[in-house]
């Protein structure tokens, strides 16, 4: 296994040899790889790797390897949502995220398994078979950026990216011990990023540490005008690295803390805020009335914007095509009846039900107000608070197969991360204890645009304690 | 006299109006002068929706449409925002269209036309903006076809929908509200109808108030009043025969001049509308009165101003100001010449000769019409000899002083010298006497008379001959 370095570690390694041996080491590591994290790999690596070098590049990454969901757009780089239906695709444009990374020197290492289209909890229902967690190759990564924290963990990459929906950078983050950013809606241009629902999703940063994950922000972050949700504003997220919690005032939001939370889990989360504690802050119990509907409310404005999302993928121009039918309509019914997964024909089916004459004021519009009320919880608390904080996820990551046929109780799971989608707030996951021997992520929660804030709030916890540097196998 | 309408014929109509004249398309920076190009040379990632790909909404394209709701005098909205239109279809890249739905940019308008029994308001109800999906081809006919291509130049062109209550009553009041919606949309200069999609009609019909048929696909205003004319005919038919008319949708078959149906109620599409989550909602309230303010005069304005200015009579008014570019070449021919008789030649002569030959104003200069009008007008050339003049200016080309002089067309000049051999002639018997005896120099003494009546305004060979031609009789 190779060194799990973070950013700094990886620089001081390229200054030692060069970006060129690093990115050798990393695409070596990735070959004896036993987690099937990446399901592509850029064949022009080395040679971005050997410009660097001959470049002199003084980007913020100049020869960093980073890795990138695969549901992110890659210019010459196949880009498949981890779906049979997008094989063969290669995207002819690079994600808004993928021009800044090479802007600033990254070195593209290949695409990270996912759930198909990223939908889901585990990342079993990707189409390349499920990606395993380092700590416990029985255990899944979370999901659905899995295979995005997984190689991190593992060490085949030392930072990446993955999108966040509903939790899908925070849940893996937290079941494969690494940091994960969702950051404020608009923070991150999504052009690029092929759309799963686009009114709740972020592509986010994964790293060892906070550090690391202000240092990517600073590159993806900013106004991007191919998005008209992107918002115009700066920051410096590298400004709020400061080992100061002095006066933090945490809300603990008790709905975060419900029915089927391991006590493992809880104890982990109440003994960092405890740790809070002791370094300055202070905290009070908050109340999120509207918290126990957001799941619903969710499921139903995400599948709905899903079922519309997927609808151009029938075969005509790009990615699989099923036998020639009769006419365009069998084949491209063939083609999604190929192509598509159990669970994303379920969400295309479930969000075409809600979307229908009939039922569209019962379940979306009524979808569309909890989002509000669940905003307004939000909004309510953070008059008293500067940050929120609860456990990422109510247990740590669970074994492979066991919830995979139980899609209902896969969805429980996302209990504590979707309100922070629905309400466009930032949120961070960061290693805060073990349970059973797997990670327990720390999930703070901030107001919109305050990313700085939660920053800070992890990256003191982080210089405070060590669980971020505990690796897979490590633990007793 | 008052139309009443015995069949009970209601007939609405849904334009869309694609404006060619914005250089991008609504989504994306893609050229959209595209209709000479090869088939996908002009798209990218965005028109394509491709994987990823995201809409930002060109702005230009609102103003325009803010342009084409007030010149349809419907109230703008404050707030607009763009929806989904969900359903499947080999030209529509994303799987559903961008367009407008509970909140269109303009809405409850109204235009004023000709109708069966003097001036009808049509009810404008609503004009939204959405994008064009792709175009079709067929491999030889869609029966025997091998295969069908796309052509995706023409995604995501900005259309306008303009939709109309059901207000006209016969198929020539709807050629007329088509004819008038154009002539509007010329004003405004928003898009050029000449080009192939610019504009594409489907129609509501019904009779005896039953239930209204939608009629689809229709590419031309000649075609609407077809399409319209056999509906209304078959629908008349059905229910004398017994029969009662369903909802449904039916498709022109331009070739036959028939409508199909495509489908009954039954099968009609749930769109599943929702907001497009890529698109913010935009406020343009603001924009209203900057705009208002640089709306040019419109069609009905500008008749009644002709009217006034001009002293002419509300028929020439009317065919002056039904396009803009003849009513611009009126003025300029008015500016210059009387502008009763400009009226006259213009809209009377001129653009009957245009019409005949199916070709616009811009075949003739307004110079050549003003010569021509003078020429009549100083009794130089018969107003018969005038047409011929703007006949062959159109069919063979030339300046009318050229055309006057090779076809000889000269009134005065030439009954001058007629008139200026006759009496010299007549008044020197021994010259010609003298002549037809063999004197030959005798002939300059009566031709150089010729020349002192027309203050040598004669041709000297000219009148040479036609003195001959007189003594040799």
């Amino acid at each position: 296994m190779a060194s799990w370095k973070d950013i700094s570690g990886v620089k001081q390694q390229i200054a030692a040899s060069s970006a060129e041996e690093v990115t050798a080491s990393y695409l070596e590591t990735i070959e004896e790889s036993r987690i099937n994290g990446f399901v592509a790999i850029w064949d022009k690596a080395l040679k971005a790797a050997r410009e660097i070098d001959a470049g002199g590049h003084k980007g913020p990454l100049a020869g960093v390897p980073v890795a990138i969901k695969d549901n992110i757009s890659t210019k010459g780089l196949s880009t498949t949502c981890s779906s049979k239906i997008l094989q063969g695709y290669v995207p002819p444009y690079d994600a808004h995220v993928i021009e800044k990374l090479k802007a600033a020197g990254a070195v593209i290492l290949g695409k990270t398994n996912m759930d198909e289209f990223a939908m889901g909890t585990s990342t079993e229902s990707s189409h390349y078979g499920p990606t395993l967690n380092p700590w416990d190759t029985e255990r899944v990564p979370g999901g659905s950026s899995g295979g995005s924290a997984a190689v991190v963990a593992a060490g085949e990459a030392p930072v990446s990216l993955g999108s966040d929906t509903g939790g899908s950078v925070r849940c893996p983050a937290a079941f494969c011990g690494v940091v994960g950013l969702k950051p404020t809606y608009g923070v991150v241009s999504r052009f690029g990023l092929i759309s799963y629902a686009n009114s709740l999703e972020q592509i986010g940063p994964m790293a060892t540490t906070v550090t690391d994950i202000a240092t990517l922000m600073d590159v993806i972050g900013g106004y991007d005008s191919r998005d008209s949700t992107s918002i115009n504003r700066k920051n410096t997220y590298s400004d709020a690295l400061k080992d100061d919690v002095k006066g933090l005032k945490i809300g603990v939001p008790e709905e975060y803390f419900g029915e089927g939370i391991d006590k493992n889990v809880e104890k982990a989360v109440w003994d960092a805020i405890g740790k809070y504690e002791e370094m300055g802050a202070s905290w009070k119990k908050v109340s999120m009335p509207h918290t126990r509907y957001a799941l619903a409310s969710y499921y139903i404005i995400a599948m709905s914007e899903a079922s519309s999302n997927l609808a151009r993928f029938d075969g005509t121009r790009y990615g699989l095509r099923a036998e020639e039918g009769e006419n365009w309509h069998t084949m491209a019914s063939k083609t999604r009846a190929e192509g598509f997964g159990a669970e994303v024909k379920r969400r295309i089916l479930l969000g075409t039900y809600a979307l229908s004459a009939g039922y569209h004021d019962k379940y979306y519009l009524k979808a569309l107000k909890v989002r509000t009320l669940v905003k307004q919880d939000f909004d309510r608390a953070f008059t008293d608070v500067d940050v929120l904080m609860a456990p990422t996820m109510p247990t740590p990551a669970f074994k492979i197969g066991e919830k995979i046929d139980d899609p209902l109780s896969l969805y429980l799971a996302d209990v504590n991360t979707v309100p922070i989608n629905l309400a466009g707030v930032p949120s961070i996951s960061v290693p805060c204890g073990f349970s059973g021997g797997m990670p327990v992520g720390l999930q703070i929660m901030g107001k919109p645009f305050d990313e700085n804030t939660i920053l800070r709030a992890a990256y003191s916890f982080e210089q405070n304690t060590g669980h971020h540097k505990v690796r897979p196998g490590e633990v007793a | 006299m008052v139309y009443e309408n015995p069949d009970g014929v209601k007939i609405g109509l849904e334009v869309h109006v694609q404006l060619n004249r914005l250089n991008t398309k609504l989504f994306c920076g893609c050229s959209t002068d595209y209709h000479n190009d090869e088939p996908n040379t002009h798209v990218c990632p965005v028109c394509l929706g491709l994987p990823g790909s995201l809409p930002v909404i060109n702005e230009r394209a609102v103003e325009f449409a803010i342009k084409i709701g007030l010149a349809l005098n419907c109230e703008i909205v404050g707030q607009t925002q763009f929806h989904r239109k969900n359903y499947y279809y080999p030209d529509l890249p994303k799987g559903f269209q961008t367009t407008q739905y509970d909140y269109p940019i303009a809405s409850r308008g109204k235009i004023v036309i000709e109708g069966e029994d003097g001036e009808r308001i049509i009810r404008v109800t609503r004009a939204h903006m959405e994008e064009d999906p792709g175009r079709l081809q067929h491999i030889g006919t869609i029966e025997k076809s091998k295969g069908t291509l796309i052509n995706y130049n023409r995604s995501g062109m900005t259309l306008i929908e303009i939709v109309s209550e059901p207000d006209m009553r016969s198929p020539k009041e709807a050629r007329r509200y088509l004819d008038k919606l154009r002539s509007i949309l010329d004003y405004l200069d928003v898009f050029n109808g000449d080009l192939e999609g610019a504009m594409r009609v489907d129609a509501n019909v019904s009779v005896f108030n039953g239930e209204r048929v939608e009629v689809k696909n229709i590419s031309s205003f000649k075609g609407a009043e077809r399409a319209l004319l056999y509906e209304i005919m078959r629908q008349k038919n059905h229910v004398r025969r017994g029969g009662k008319i369903v909802l449904e949708t039916r498709h022109f078959d331009e070739a036959r001049g028939v409508t199909i149906s495509m489908r009954t109620k039954e099968e009609e599409h749930d769109y599943r509308y929702f907001p497009e989550p890529d698109l913010v909602p935009m406020r343009v309230a603001d924009r209203v009165p900057g705009i208002l303010k640089a709306l040019p005069e419109l069609p009905d304005a500008k008749r009644e101003r002709f009217i006034s200015q001009y002293g002419i009579a509300d028929m020439h008014a009317r065919a002056l100001t039904t396009e803009i570019r003849v009513a611009n070449f009126y003025e300029e021919v008015a500016s210059q010449v009387d502008p009763k008789t400009a009226a006259v030649w213009v809209a009377d002569i001129l653009k009957g000769e245009l019409n005949y030959r199916d070709i616009g104003i811009d075949a003739f200069t307004v110079e050549d019409i003003v010569t021509v009008i003078g020429l009549v007008k100083e009794d130089k050339i018969t107003e018969q000899s005038g047409v011929q003049i703007i006949r062959t200016v159109l069919d063979e080309g030339g300046r009318p002083q050229d055309i006057v002089v090779s076809k000889g067309l000269l009134k005065v000049e030439d009954d001058i010298v007629a008139k200026a051999v006759e009496e010299a002639v007549a008044e020197s018997p021994e010259a010609v006497a003298d002549y037809l005896a063999g004197k030959e120099k005798s002939l300059n003494f009566i031709v150089g008379k010729v020349m002192q009546k027309t203050k040598g305004r004669a041709d000297a060979r000219e009148a040479r001959e036609r003195v001959l031609a007189r003594i040799s009789k």
